[in-house]
């Protein structure tokens, strides 16, 4: 029996990225506010050190800041014909844990989606035709459009510290920004990051391919910077463990490292770790939700009753929190009707890797960090023609050294021997003189990837597991080989003498890490039978229900999710505080 | 904030109202006054009493932290105004008596670690305003053993003898040929503030040594550095501004508060006002301390400097630079820092061994951290780095030995 708590105006659920955006902003409006996080208590200071942050055994062997496995996991399978099976160790997606969630532990490049992204079912069949969109393709309209989330793209970036240079200010064009981006209203809060040789030699060569190079858009920042909330951040030092890691040099945007110092000094809000949502409590009607129920770690059951419960978690766990509490209708794939767990999409990562003349190249990749680096945008989204070419979508091309961890960065040429020592010679004479240009790109929707519960496995706790059924649909593959190809062509122009391709082929695999862009499953939109939430990312059910993750989107774009879901954050408190407060309901009226 | 702060203070007033005990005791007739009551609280602001006389998430002023002196344990007693555990039963008197003499109620000789030398020179009406704010508190019942000191030391009278030696009860007296700013400033660091209690060096006996005044003084396993307008190993580098800005925020252009001075910040300065810190900038960046030769720095192919160096580049420069520069607001710059070069170590190696959370105030909230190093770098490295900071880029300090950091890691780890 759950002991039932005083009540709160706001509990929320999780406190990354979004969470402890949305807390901050709704106790600016003074609520009381409640953050229920699964994990540990971790911050800087304590839990970074800068003698063993960058520990690759610790942190990325071993995934230290991951979610484990046998908390919460998830069963995976490609098709809907098979058997799902539990996941026992993260592979794919690094789901994170703990205050700051895989905020902590991301790479730092943060990017706006295009405006064509927003509504992008509407801009293929205005360019192409509807016959264009595959049948099974259910990509679909955002319900807002790129001027709409300006704003609060403005705000996340000077929240982070977002360092780049612009492309397209109110529409006047930048030398050295992204000419592909939608107008922005200022520049950046900070200058772009340095470039090593690598990122230089790409944009060289891109741009005497005529290609438009710019630097990637970083929270790993190019100077010390006091963010709008009096939060200040140092100066990135290129040590190269970002992603998997948390920083020990306050320099990687992180809600540790931008919103937390002032959030834990509010009176008015309350962090409460290693506390489990289990379910979100309805009311009778199941129109209205009451509050949650959430587990410590004895195993002690609490009602936390509320006002207004906002799902920040990570986006599987938002899904799958829905689904458990009965709020929406889950997505049936044979019928197509129903909208939890619609929409499930991934991101694609392609690569090349050149190997260079080691007489002639040093591109020492130790020097590095997650989001350093140059790019292009001429092959991402809708910038080329997709006409004559058979699929839609693209990707960011970028030439971005992360850095090079001593345990798993073993690159040798293709054709090396894999073991013995011809393959420590060709690692000792490539390891230096090779350089990787990678193509981020986009996932599309398909009818036939969705997340539901599983019916046979359940966690420890008796509650069924997210099942995910997902595999690379027809159109992202062949996206995928066509852009490799074209970075493959800027990779041979650099000088390099042999190439390695990686596009991703095949069948979607749990297995090797891809990237922990998961996103949909609820999305948002201005229509209740192809959405979820509204574009306030608003319950269209449950009105006093909001999430807030890359769970809304309705598919990935060819960029890192995480500038949206920043601005998303923001955009949904602002609803929340300047509208919804006003009139507790639903905000669209459908 | 402001809401909740009124809120206990009406409440607050309600309890004193409703408590019986309070009429028993003499009253004057301005005791209930709102202005007196919020400038006694400024006082006791000024003072930090709370530093003392609370411990960290209790009850404020009810008593209880531990002070660690040279002669054994002492406990800030409990201040509220309960009868049976507090100082419900004494009168204004009594709160006079033991601010400048260093006497309780009944005659109760107090140890100096109640920084009763200072508070001598406070003034009637703020002593006066402090009792009646003190009155105002919410009673909690809290018993304290003050005096945890051993034998011989926790003998009281003793400090008869000690007070004849070291303590002479006088007022504060201004210095007419100085500006009322000055003035104030002198006050608030020799009586309210008591900044000499830390930063200045003791005898034997544990009194100020009033000829080195303010000159940084040892503590706990902390050095207080020099707070006079000493160049190199004071503030003197530091303009009135950069000084406001630290007491007010915690951080400057070059410095962030750490350990007790974090506390102070946090408590006290960061709630004084801009009139009551600049009148302390333009007090303590007058003295003039005697003029030191600075030692001649080790020369760069030193051995010393050249391990210690290494060090400083795995394991500082990604922070402080390689220019000692630090970054602004988040790491210290160690160039021309008074506390990197002050004659005496300690604070330098214990921020290397232990490291230190930065303060956080509503102004500067990072509060970021110094992580230890102390698990991975072993006494003779620590001595090399520590060597090095202290001479490189303008720094001149003598070098540090490796018995020198043994000390301090044995101090903290009893400490711990």
């Amino acid at each position: 029996m759950a002991r039932k708590l005083p009540r709160k105006d706001v509990v929320v659920i999780g406190l990354g990225w979004t969470g402890s955006i949305i807390a901050n902003e709704l106790c600016d409006e003074g609520l009381d506010v409640v953050a229920l996080e699964r994990g540990p208590w971790r911050d800087t200071a304590t839990d970074f050190n800068i003698g063993y942050a960058p520990d690759e055994l610790r942190y990325n062997v071993r995934q230290e800041l991951m979610l484990r496995p046998a908390q919460e996991t998830v069963t995976a399978r490609n098709n809907a014909g098979q058997t799902a099976l539990p996941m026992r160790q993260f592979g794919s997606f690094h789901p994170g844990n703990g205050v700051g969630g895989a905020g902590v532990h991301w790479a730092g490049i943060t990017w706006r989606f295009s405006p064509a992204d927003f509504r992008l079912r509407s801009h293929y069949t205005e360019r192409y035709g509807a016959q264009s969109i595959p049948e099974d393709m259910t990509i679909q309209d955002w319900g807002v459009t790129y001027e709409d989330m300006e704003p609060y793209y403005d705000k996340f970036e000077y929240l982070a510290g977002v360092s780049g240079k612009a492309g397209n200010l109110n529409g006047r064009m930048q030398e050295g920004g992204n000419p592909f981006e939608g107008a922005r209203a200022r520049e950046y809060p900070n200058p772009p990051m340095m470039q090593t040789y690598g990122p230089t030699l790409f944009a060289e060569t891109a741009a005497n391919m005529g290609y438009k190079p710019f630097p990637i858009p970083s929270s790993l920042l190019s100077r010390t910077y006091t963010n709008p909330l009096g939060v200040t951040m140092g100066q990135c030092t290129f040590c190269g463990f970002c992603t998997n890691y948390g920083c020990a040099n306050y320099s990687k945007a992180s809600a540790q490292t931008t919103v937390l110092p002032v959030l834990m000094r509010k009176s008015n809000f309350e962090l409460r770790t290693l506390c489990e949502v289990l379910k979100v409590n309805l009311d009778p009607s199941g129109r209205k939700a009451t509050g949650v129920t959430y587990i410590d770690t004895s195993g002690n059951e609490y009602e936390q009753p509320a006002d207004l419960v906002v799902l920040c978690a990570f986006m599987l766990d938002n899904v799958r929190l829905m689904l458990l509490s009965g709020i929406g209708t889950p997505y049936d794939h044979q019928t197509g009707k129903g909208t939890l767990g619609r929409n499930f999409c991934y991101q694609m990562a392609n690569q090349v890797v050149g190997f260079f003349d080691p007489a002639k190249y040093n591109f020492n990749n130790f020097i590095g960090g997650g989001a350093t680096g140059m790019a292009i945008d001429e092959f991402n989204n809708d910038n080329f023609d997709h006409g004559p070419l058979g699929f839609l979508g693209g990707g960011s091309t970028r030439c971005a050294p992360i850095g090079a961890e001593p345990i798993s960065r073993r690159p040798t040429p293709p054709g090396s021997p894999t073991w013995g020592s011809g393959w420590k010679k060709a690692m000792r004479d490539s390891y230096l003189s090779n350089l990787s240009v990678g193509c981020e790109a986009s996932s599309y929707a398909n009818r036939g990837n969705f997340l539901d519960l599983d019916p046979t496995y359940t966690d420890r706790l008796g509650r069924p597991l997210m099942r995910i059924t997902f595999d690379f649909p027809e159109n992202d593959l062949k996206m995928s080989a066509y852009v490799t190809k074209k970075v493959a062509e800027i990779v041979r122009a650099m000088g390099a003498q042999q190439i390695d391709e990686n596009p991703r082929t095949g069948h979607w695999s749990v297995v090797p890490y891809q990237s922990t862009h998961v996103v949909g499953g609820t999305a948002m939109g201005m229509d209740p039978s192809t959405s979820v939430v509204n574009p306030y990312l608003q319950s269209w059910d449950v009105p006093n229900v909001f999430t807030v993750g890359a769970n809304v989107f309705p598919q990935n774009s060819g960029y890192n999710p995480t500038g949206t879901v920043g601005a998303l954050a923001f955009r949904a408190a602002d609803a929340i505080r300047s509208r919804y407060l006003k009139s507790p309901g639903p905000l669209v009226h459908a | 904030m402001t809401r909740n702060r009124l809120a206990i203070a009406a409440a607050a007033l309600l309890v004193s109202a409703a408590v019986p005990a309070i009429l028993a005791v003499p009253a004057r007739a301005d005791d209930q006054d709102f202005s007196l009551i919020e400038r006694g609280r400024y006082v006791a602001t000024a003072a930090d009493c709370v530093a003392c006389h609370s411990v960290p998430g209790g009850k404020p002023y009810a008593g209880g932290t531990a002070l660690q002196t040279p002669f054994g344990t002492l406990v800030a007693p409990n201040i509220t105004p309960d009868r049976e555990t507090g100082i419900g039963n004494w009168t204004e008197e009594d709160l006079r008596s033991t601010l400048r003499d260093g006497i309780g109620r009944g005659g109760k000789r107090l140890y100096p670690a109640m920084p009763y030398p200072a508070y001598t020179r406070m003034t009637d009406d703020d002593i006066h305003a402090l009792w009646a704010y003190l009155r105002t508190l919410p009673p909690v019942s809290n018993a304290v053993e003050a005096n945890q000191l051993p034998f011989p030391f926790n003998i009281r009278l003793l400090m008869a003898g000690w007070n004849l030696l070291n303590f002479e009860p006088e007022r504060f007296k201004p210095d007419p040929q100085k500006s009322a700013e000055w003035n104030r400033g002198a006050y608030l660091v020799q009586a309210l503030g008591h900044c000499g209690t830390c930063h200045t060096p003791k005898t034997m006996l544990g009194a100020d040594d009033t000829d080195r005044a303010l000159q940084g003084a040892n503590l706990q396993a902390w050095y207080a550095p020099s707070i006079t307008s000493d160049s190199r190993q004071g503030i003197g580098g530091w303009t009135a501004d950069q000084l406001v800005a630290y007491l007010k925020t915690g951080v400057n252009h070059q410095s962030l508060a750490s350990g007790p001075m974090a506390e102070e910040i946090q408590n006290s300065s960061s709630k004084m006002t801009d009139a009551d810190l600049n009148a302390i900038a333009t007090y303590l960046l007058d003295r003039k301390p005697p003029e030191r030769t600075a030692p001649t720095a080790l020369a760069a192919d030193d051995a010393r400097m050249k391990t210690g160096g290494a060090v400083y580049t795995d394991s500082c420069m990604a922070c402080h630079g390689g220019d000692g520069k630090g970054q602004t607001f988040l790491f210290p710059t160690l160039a021309d820092s008074g506390v990197v070069q002050a004659d005496d170590p300690t604070t330098l190696i214990r921020l290397v061994l232990d490291g230190s959370r930065a303060v956080a105030t509503g102004a500067r909230p990072t509060g970021p951290a110094m992580p230890p190093l102390g698990w991975r770098l072993n006494d003779a490295d620590v001595a090399a780095v520590v060597t090095y900071i202290r001479n490189s880029w303008s720094n001149a300090a003598p070098p540090v030995g490796a018995d020198e950091v043994a000390k301090v890691r044995k101090a903290l780890a009893q400490a711990d």
